[in-house]
């Protein structure tokens, strides 16, 4: 799935409306192989956004019955930053148990694993995928791709928020010099030991800086990193 | 024992609560002279605590504060990346997969196997959920106590000397450092997956399965 995810990441880099992150979404969903996909934001002034697979049937009825404030996934992720199994989560009571049981009915997993999201200036999303598979082959897969889930979980956010900021890229995706040299490097066929030699800094060390720099320029891969700073001109080789 | 706990879930332990931020004032004002606030009950708060952070708690036999960390995800806002820029060459330390450990913290009348303990819920947390590394802003001198425990950070800078000394260092998550940890701590393997489990919910059978 490593391959398929990261060219899939890549191509949702051309997302320039929510819309089109929606349709995306859909796409995630199959790299993914699950029945549903779901990507929820609520910035600090309470502003929501989602992107989602649910049927809206289910969502429409989950609004109205205003069923966050039962959910067991919402009540153990808001304000919480760990990602979690659906299995760890408190499903006990009987609101509980038919809320779970209506959602069921309404077509979502049984399954489900949740990545909460703590974004800057108190920006909170969660991205969860679920599924019908049975427990052992949903521990299967939770194990194989929990990785996947929060990297896939952070590039939909970071893609969601650059699209709500509007045009102003160059502002976020500013790089530090230290990073800069650290991608330039790579850029020109130097390995990480010759790197970190270069920089007189430790091979941890530049992981790390390069792993930051990945994030900041919301890359699948450290090959994305540095083929997106060099478009974006940040590199000079 | 170990507790893990969100910052909106200390007023359960409220004996607990109390004597950490009061151990904390205790280390780090009085002892290590750095430059914290204290409020009128002797609680050392900062604006970080307010964030709803996950702190890693060693519980004494009577209830109260042995010793703690605490822990904020670095992809929104940290004390490393607003205070420490200085000591990481001006990179701010960015990534779903490393987050932040402060205020570590030793009760004045901690066991010796108190710092152990601490390590160990910090590498349960990074094992757990699945992180590559900590970014740790810590007293320097504390450097050799990480090396007695066989987690040694790398160190990435330093600023001020003696007692005000501070160092800003990166953990691996590596699982290979655990049975050293365990053994130092006192700890049994099945008891400390008990700890991290009782805290962050024992993987039951799927939903399906109790609604049926």
């Amino acid at each position: 799935m490593q391959g398929r995810l990261d060219t899939f990441i890549e191509g949702m880099q051309g997302a320039e409306t929510l819309d089109d992150l929606q349709g995306h979404i859909i796409g995630l969903r199959d790299v993914f192989d699950v029945e549903h996909l779901v990507y929820h934001s609520v910035n600090a002034s309470g502003g929501q956004y989602a992107a989602l697979t649910y049927p809206l049937t289910w969502v429409d009825r989950y609004l109205e019955q205003d069923y966050a404030r039962v959910d067991p996934v919402v009540q153990g992720c808001y304000r919480r930053f760990h990602p979690v199994d659906w299995k760890r989560l408190d499903w006990s009571g009987k609101q509980v148990r038919d809320f779970m049981g209506e959602a069921q009915d309404a077509g979502v997993g049984q399954q489900g694993f949740s990545v909460p999201i703590r974004g800057p200036n108190g920006q909170f999303a969660l991205f969860t995928v679920s599924d019908r598979r049975t427990d052992t082959a949903w521990n299967k897969y939770t194990e194989r791709h929990v990785r996947d889930m929060i990297l896939a979980a952070h590039f939909v956010n970071q893609k969601a928020l650059e699209i709500e900021r509007g045009t102003d890229e160059t502002q976020q995706r500013n790089l530090s010099p230290r990073e800069v040299d650290a991608l330039t490097m790579l850029a020109m066929g130097y390995s990480r030991a010759q790197a970190a030699e270069s920089l007189s800094i430790s091979e941890h060390t530049l992981r790390v800086y390069i792993e930051s720099a990945r994030f900041k320029l919301n890359a699948s891969n450290t090959t994305h990193a540095v083929a997106r700073a060099l478009t974006l001109g940040l590199l000079i080789v | 024992m170990l507790r893990y706990l969100y910052a909106d879930e200390l007023h359960l332990f409220p004996k607990l609560r109390d004597t950490m931020f009061r151990d904390r004032a205790r280390q780090f004002r009085d002892r290590l002279h750095w430059d914290v606030a204290v409020d009128t009950n002797g609680n050392e708060r900062d604006a970080y605590d307010a964030m709803n952070p996950l702190y890693v708690i060693w519980q004494q036999a009577d209830g109260g504060h042995g010793g703690s960390m605490r822990f904020l995800p670095t992809t929104g806002d940290t004390m490393v990346n607003d205070h420490f820029a200085h000591l990481t060459d001006g990179v701010p330390i960015q990534s779903p997969l490393i987050w932040e450990c402060t205020r570590f913290c030793l009760g004045t009348d901690a066991e010796p196997r108190v710092s152990a303990a601490l390590m160990l819920g910090g590498l349960e947390v990074g094992l757990g959920f699945h992180l590559t590394d900590a970014v740790g802003v810590f007293d320097a001198r504390m450097v050799r106590v990480y090396r007695r425990l066989g987690w040694e950070p790398t160190v990435l800078g330093i600023s001020g000397r003696d007692r005000s000394a501070v160092s800003v260092g990166l953990w691996a998550f590596d699982p290979t450092v655990r049975p050293a940890l365990l053994n130092k701590a006192k700890v049994p393997d099945r008891l400390s997956h008990l700890w991290f489990d009782r805290a962050f919910g024992q993987a039951a059978p799927a939903p399906l399965a109790m609604v049926g």
